[in-house]
């Protein structure tokens, strides 16, 4: 590959990636909509799609206050961050063969370290903020944190084994038989729950919980730096969206009726409306009791799923 | 965890309901008889003004949004000489209707009275009053009141006894 080609595949990636990020303001939305019975936007342009116009517009031109009591800098900072490292986390994701920024021998790795990176941008800001509800939100992003990351690390690991690479696109090839989903089922439902909190989705949307916290971490936040903390959220549902597609449903692999970009596409939209009907679905739990089952339920299943898969591989081999 | 996998299933299902969303410039909501919208003044069955100015209304009004003056015609009617409802105070709470003894003020299912400037929601009486007698046909209140007042002569109205000699003796 040519550098030149290279450049247009990274520049690519980046204009498909933002404009999913802005386009999911709409399908969330709309989605949301119809599972409470309603319809939801619908008027600015077909369907209303166009809605993500008016609102990129509308956080454009307001204003853009920084309060007196922030920690100035790293206020204006940490919107940046969750941008910048979700989007170095898909730096890995092949979305079809050839059609990938770098990839490096150690994507998995890689995804895990970058994607929580983001949770800088959650501590900082809410520290940053000087605000009591902001402060709170990033001790609880902190503490969810810690919970997560292990068992999703560990989630993962049973694939790796199966594959005996962390090279992404080594994993979807090594699903030309069986996706990782029917070897690893417990692995893929595990890493899914993660993902969810690695994104701060609803059900574990704990830092921000405006019901509780009014915003969390991004209560000071308006105007674009607010706007950067909502494209990253999308960015992160799509990241985990395509992590999933690509570790356990198979990526670009599916019968040739389309393309291979065409297969990952539909499967990591078939995941975002999974986050979105969680969304519309299940209740916020309290905090301690996400890190209860983080600690006491997920990482002793994972310990045991990846036991059993070690147990299975050596028998197999034999 | 089956009842969280349930609940999914079952909000999931919604997709393919019926929408409750009216999509109101297009279709319209319906409105019944007895809704309360924007208020009018009535005219009893002679096309007379029904409002005899008694103030009840401007009393009962929460937020204070109708002003108004009586005054007398030459043949002792009372009718109000301005009447005006401020629409952008109006809550449309219906005390107004409640409070009118004469049926004068009446709520009817309209509430398309969007304006650009803040004036135009300020209905005089020529704004307000109607070529109707709303809710309640056939309602004169001179023809039922004990009074004179070109409508019709002392004692003849209904349920009314002709007007007793208070000179005379004899009962």
């Amino acid at each position: 590959m040519t550098s030149a080609q290279h450049i247009w595949i990274v520049l690519g990636i980046l204009f498909v990636l933002l404009n999913i990020a802005a386009g999911l303001i709409w399908v969330e939305r709309r989605l949301l909509a119809l599972f409470q019975d309603r319809l939801g936007p619908n008027r600015a342009g077909p369907l209303g799609i166009l809605i993500v116009l008016a609102d990129t517009l509308k956080l454009f031109f307001k204003e853009d206050w920084i309060p007196p009591f922030a920690d100035r800098w790293v206020f204006i900072l940490s919107p940046a961050i969750v941008v910048g490292a979700v989007l170095m986390s898909f730096v890995i994701i092949p979305f079809a063969p050839g059609i990938v920024v770098a990839d490096l021998n150690i994507g998995l790795l890689f995804f895990l370290a970058m994607s929580s990176l983001a949770v800088y941008s959650i501590v900082l800001g809410g520290w940053a903020s000087n605000n009591k509800y902001a402060l709170l939100g990033a001790l609880r992003g902190a503490s969810q944190m810690i919970a997560y990351e292990v068992f999703m690390g560990l989630s993962l690991m049973g694939v790796v084994m199966m594959t005996g690479s962390m090279r992404m696109a080594d994993i979807v090839n090594a699903q030309k038989e069986a996706w990782f989903i029917l070897t690893q089922p417990l692995g893929a439902i595990i890493f899914f729950i993660a993902g969810i909190a690695e994104t701060h989705r609803l059900p574990f949307d704990i830092p921000e919980a405006e019901s509780e916290l009014i915003a969390g971490y991004h209560a000071e936040y308006s105007g674009m730096k607010f706007g950067m903390f909502f494209i990253g959220e999308y960015l992160g549902i799509t990241l985990i969206s395509a992590m999933m597609v690509t570790v356990f449903f198979g990526g670009w692999l599916g019968p040739a009726f389309l393309p291979a970009w065409g297969w990952f596409f539909v499967k990591t939209f078939l995941f975002i409306g999974l986050f979105i009907l969680l969304r519309a679905s299940l209740p916020r739990p309290r905090y301690d009791q996400l890190i209860g089952y983080g600690w006491k339920l997920m990482l002793p299943l994972v310990l045991a799923n990846l036991l059993i898969t070690g147990a299975v591989l050596l028998l197999l081999k034999n | 965890m089956l009842s969280h996998i349930r609940t999914m299933w079952l909000v999931f299902l919604h997709l393919f309901r019926k929408k409750a969303t009216i999509e109101y410039p297009e279709e319209k909501v319906k409105l019944h008889p007895r809704y309360k919208g924007r208020i009018v003044l009535t005219r009893d069955p002679d096309g007379g003004e029904r409002c005899v100015g008694c103030y009840l209304c401007a009393v009962a009004c929460p937020v204070d949004c109708i002003a108004l003056q009586a005054t007398e015609d030459e043949q002792g009617r009372r009718y109000p000489e301005f009447f005006r409802i401020n629409f952008s105070r109006c809550i449309f709470c219906g005390y107004c209707e409640e409070a009118c003894p004469t049926y004068a003020i009446q709520l009817i299912p309209d509430f398309e009275m969007a304006e650009y400037r803040r004036q135009d929601l300020v209905f005089e009486k020529e704004d307000l009053l109607i070529n109707s007698q709303g809710k309640y046909p056939g309602y004169n209140y001179y023809k039922v009141a004990g009074m004179d007042a070109g409508v019709k002569a002392k004692g003849t109205g209904k349920n009314e006894d002709p007007p007793v000699d208070i000179h005379s003796l004899l009962p």
